[in-house]
């Protein structure tokens, strides 16, 4: 799956996770910047690597930051910022999230 | 070696500085012999001194001296930056900082005199914010002592902590150095923490702005114990000494949480007439204390005693006649501390008679519930409230191992903050022994140490209070936030926490970057 | 044994902090919100931090609900696929203005049941009423599913609709909340009163919670969990009423072991209604922690 253009999702709220998705050509950069780093930092890389993978996107600029959100928390906008970035927040890819 | 819990204690620690590893919460009755301080007569004539510069030569200010503050201006402290400042400019070195706590307002000044070798030694309650991170990155070669109020007036007294100048600010003074804090632009209510330095420190030192007509009264520092009188411009910032208005918490999981501290305490055998609290201060215990005065009502129940750091709500409770007295060690607000100068069964108290575990009898000793809050509590009980979860110093002991001994010590903290857990396996540093906690409170349930039979059996049918062990809740907050990867420390100690009698409960490692 | 539905919270949508809290205030339903609450740009990302929630966080006894975007939006088809595959127990409409309103959003459950391979009827709706329309159509509506638990009335909007607004006696809301009462009793679902969102005023809401606990309503819909135990201490019963419903009950396990078909309890029959009732009343008095699990009344 591409990225078609640069896409943001999430707040810098407490409890929330921001991301911003774009367009890459070496592979998946993350560039985490998390108040837990030194806890949770390998975790959060985790999840979003992982999910990434299950959309099959393999170039990709990854900007997340943290304020203390949970996995599913970081799952639900980095969801959010792939439909954003492929234009298909209306139209949920049941295969991965099924 | 490791001491009772369970926390390797380095050997050489232990014998370069002449520490015993913790082993009890019991004090038992040691004998003791108290320490005395030099005095130079003084007629009381040639006490006022213009400046800064003048005093800290005529103190007599050597390096390698120990110096001293309070903290009871808070984030409102001038005193401290005015007096640091020319310790610096005149190139002292070597010096301990003894202060009674840092506040933020300090830091850059602490890290400044570090730098500048002027402060090469310190022991404090706590520090926080900038200077936490900067020593727990390396900043002072040697290792901070940290001590609870209690410890710090029994380390005065016993000659620990051995002050050869102290600089106390304060609202009013005399020319011959009679002072209270309850009158003046920057009131402050009880002066607790500093009495105990004017009493016992070679060379006392007042700054004040208000230079009042002798005799000065109400004098909780007295004249026979000052050498010196500075008049300054400024000794304080009155809106940041307290929070300003006390306004109740609305956050709904710390009302959950106020609510359930209340009942543990209304279904404990302590809550009858004549029971005393300690409350502290931050929302939630706000909170409480409304709970607590709905119920004390409905129960037609007084308090004979309301102890430590004390806020408004506190005081109007007195003023209710729901508590007859309040011993009185600081004020957390503007309505505290005022109230000081109006209501004479708001006692004020030294920090030796709130908490010393080394004298003829503290008011610790007479409490019956203690509520205290925790940045972490482990499965032990043991309570952390000096390091965050990454492992910087970010905290104050306080008066938290003191207060702990009361007859029914509740901890009340949420199961987590953001993504991290506050119940966990092991604490990051140990402040508190959990031989001193009985209940957690939290937003889900609470948890009974099991040492408290009595508690257990008191507690178990509390409606609406779900009771669960500790190691219950523990993997309940595991199950919201995950497990959080080890924390990375170098061998190299930034802090030493000693327990209230004076043994090493745990130790502080620089963190690893 | 119906559940006890007294408090139904209404929790944003999109706020990570409060979906993650929201299960610690013993509110007897959760109905995270994907509608008004949630800004048009933030529809989606809001679907899907619920979407993530529901199949993480545990709330406990809560019955988890969701107020979907309607479907003449084009958000309403993904929402109620995402909720659906979510496991969500309960979809509630917006806007429901007439029974096909319910069947149309029905077909797309079940639509949605069957392309996750889920158990067709497993999911749950409920109606919200909010409009002249609505409430003069309750009946038709409370009785268009069998998935409907409940209708509820929504006055914000209803009362814009009607010309008016919010008063403290609550005479602009009389008739919608008899409508919607007498709808949901009719069809056997339960009956949820609007929402009060002067927070700080409880005077004003103790007010309006004892006229709908009064009218017969199940329970209220809350904005802040600091409303939950207010509604509760309205809803708990009465030692009194507790101590009789125990007799009732008590009554009818003696004539079970006598094998006595015909129940008495001081000279009075007791039929269906009562026992009803008393069944009601001890649920009540459990949740409102009044009596433990075995019904004894806790000794104060």
């Amino acid at each position: 799956m591409e990225i078609k253009h640069t896409a943001l999702a999430g707040t810098l709220e407490s409890s929330d996770i921001q991301f911003t998705l774009s367009k890459g050509d070496s592979g998946v950069e993350i560039n985490l910047d998390s108040q837990v780093e030194k806890q949770f930092g390998k975790q959060i890389r985790k999840v979003i690597t992982d999910l990434l993978a299950e959309y099959g996107i393999e170039n990709v600029k990854v900007r997340a930051v943290d304020k203390g959100a949970l996995d599913c928390t970081i799952k639900a906008r980095l969801i959010a910022a792939i439909q954003r970035a492929t234009d298909t927040k209306n139209q949920p890819n049941w295969e991965v999230l099924g | 070696m490791l001491n009772k819990v369970n926390r390797e204690i380095p050997d050489d620690i232990l014998k370069d500085k002449n520490y015993k590893p913790f082993e009890t919460t019991e004090i038992g009755n040691p004998e003791t012999t108290y320490v005395a301080h030099q005095v130079k007569v003084s007629q009381g004539d040639d006490k006022l001194v213009d400046s800064i510069p003048d005093v800290i030569a005529k103190t007599g200010l050597k390096n390698g001296m120990t110096i001293s503050f309070h903290h009871h201006f808070r984030e409102g402290d001038f005193v401290f930056n005015m007096v640091m400042q020319e310790i610096i400019n005149e190139g002292f070195q070597d010096l301990t900082l003894a202060p009674s706590s840092l506040t933020n307002v300090m830091n850059d000044m602490v890290i400044k005199a570090i730098k500048a070798g002027t402060i090469t030694h310190i022991t404090s309650s706590g520090m926080r914010g900038s200077l936490g991170d900067f020593i727990s990155h390396g900043g002072l070669k040697d290792p901070v002592v940290l001590r609870s109020h209690g410890n710090r007036a029994r380390s005065i007294e016993n000659g620990d902590i051995k002050i050869d100048v102290a600089f106390l600010g304060v609202p009013n003074a005399d020319a011959v150095g009679n002072a209270n804090a309850i009158y003046g632009d920057a009131v402050f209510g009880s002066m607790g923490y500093s009495l105990m330095d004017a009493k016992y420190a070679n060379k006392v030192v007042l700054l004040t702005d208000t230079i009042m007509p002798y005799p000065n009264t109400p004098a909780s520092i007295k004249q026979t114990e000052v050498d010196y009188v500075v008049k300054v411009a400024k000794v304080g910032d009155p809106d940041k000494i307290g929070s300003g208005s006390t306004r109740f918490t609305k956050d709904p999981k710390e009302l959950k949480i106020a609510q359930t501290v209340n009942q543990v305490i209304t279904h404990s055998q302590y809550f009858k007439d004549g029971f005393s609290f300690q409350t502290g201060s931050g929302g939630a215990a706000l909170a409480v204390s409304r709970y607590l005065r709905k119920s004390m009502i409905e129960k037609n129940i007084k308090a004979s005693f309301a102890l430590g750091g004390i806020t408004k709500p506190t005081v109007d409770l007195l003023e209710e006649g729901l508590v007859n007295k309040i011993l009185d060690v600081q004020d957390f607000d503007k309505g505290a501390a005022a109230s000081m100068a109006s209501n004479e069964n708001q006692q004020e108290i030294d920090s030796s008679w709130y908490a010393d575990p080394n004298n003829k009898g503290a008011a610790v000793n007479q409490l019956d519930v203690c509520i205290l809050s925790a940045l972490e509590i482990d499965t032990k009980f043991n309570v952390n409230v000096m390091t965050g979860s990454d492992g910087v110093l970010r905290g104050a002991i306080g008066g938290h191992q003191d207060a702990a001994n009361a007859k029914l010590t509740i901890i009340s903290a949420p199961l987590v903050r953001g993504r991290i857990a506050t119940v966990v396996p092991d604490v990051t540093t140990v402040v508190t022994p959990g031989d001193s906690i009985d209940v957690l409170v939290t937003e889900v349930g609470i948890a009974i140490n099991p040492k408290r039979k009595d508690l257990i059996e008191a507690l178990k049918n509390v409606p609406g209070v779900p009771v669960y062990t500790i190691e219950e809740l523990q993997k309940r907050a595991e199950a919201i936030v995950g497990k959080p990867e080890k924390l990375q420390f170098t061998d190299r100690p930034v802090a030493l926490i000693e327990y209230r009698d004076g043994s090493l409960i745990d130790t502080v490692y620089q963190v690893k970057d | 044994m119906e559940r006890l539905r007294r408090t139904m919270m209404f929790v944003p949508g999109n706020n990570p902090a409060m979906i993650k809290d929201a299960g610690i205030y013993g509110a007897d339903s959760i109905m995270f919100d994907l509608e008004d609450s949630v800004s048009l740009t933030e529809k989606d990302t809001a679907r899907m931090l619920v979407f993530e929630a529901l199949q993480t966080v545990d709330y406990g006894k809560s019955e988890l609900v969701v107020r979907i975007n309607g479907l003449d939006t084009e958000m309403g088809k993904a929402d109620i696929y995402a909720m659906v595959k979510a496991g969500v127990e309960v979809i509630r409409l917006p806007k429901t203005e007439t029974a096909d309103d319910v069947v149309e959003t029905e077909k797309v459950i079940e639509e949605a049941e069957k392309f996750f391979g889920i158990e067709v009827g497993r999911t749950h709706m409920m109606a919200a009423i909010e409009s002249a329309e609505g409430v003069l159509n309750a009946p038709a509506i409370a009785k268009a599913s069998d998935r409907l638990i409940g209708i509820a009335l929504g006055a914000e909007d209803y009362v814009t609709n009607m010309k008016t607004h919010r008063y403290p006696d609550g005479a602009e809301l009389s008739f919608a909340r008899n409508m919607i009462l007498h709808g949901a009793r009719a069809a056997g679902i339960a009956a949820f009163d609007t929402v009060y969102s002067d927070v700080d005023n409880t005077e004003g809401f103790n007010h309006e919670v004892e006229i709908i606990h009064e009218l017969g309503f199940d329970g209220k819909s809350v904005i802040n969990p600091r409303q939950i135990p207010l509604v509760n201490a309205i809803y708990a019963p009465s030692e009194k009423e507790i101590r009789n419903a125990k007799d009732v009950l008590n009554a009818i396990e003696e004539a079970h072991k006598k094998g006595s078909g015909v129940i008495s309890l001081r000279g009075k029959m007791v039929d269906k209604p009562v026992v009803a009732r008393a069944e009601r009343t001890m649920a009540l008095a459990k949740a409102s922690h009044l009596v433990d699990e075995e019904g004894n009344i806790y000794a104060e």
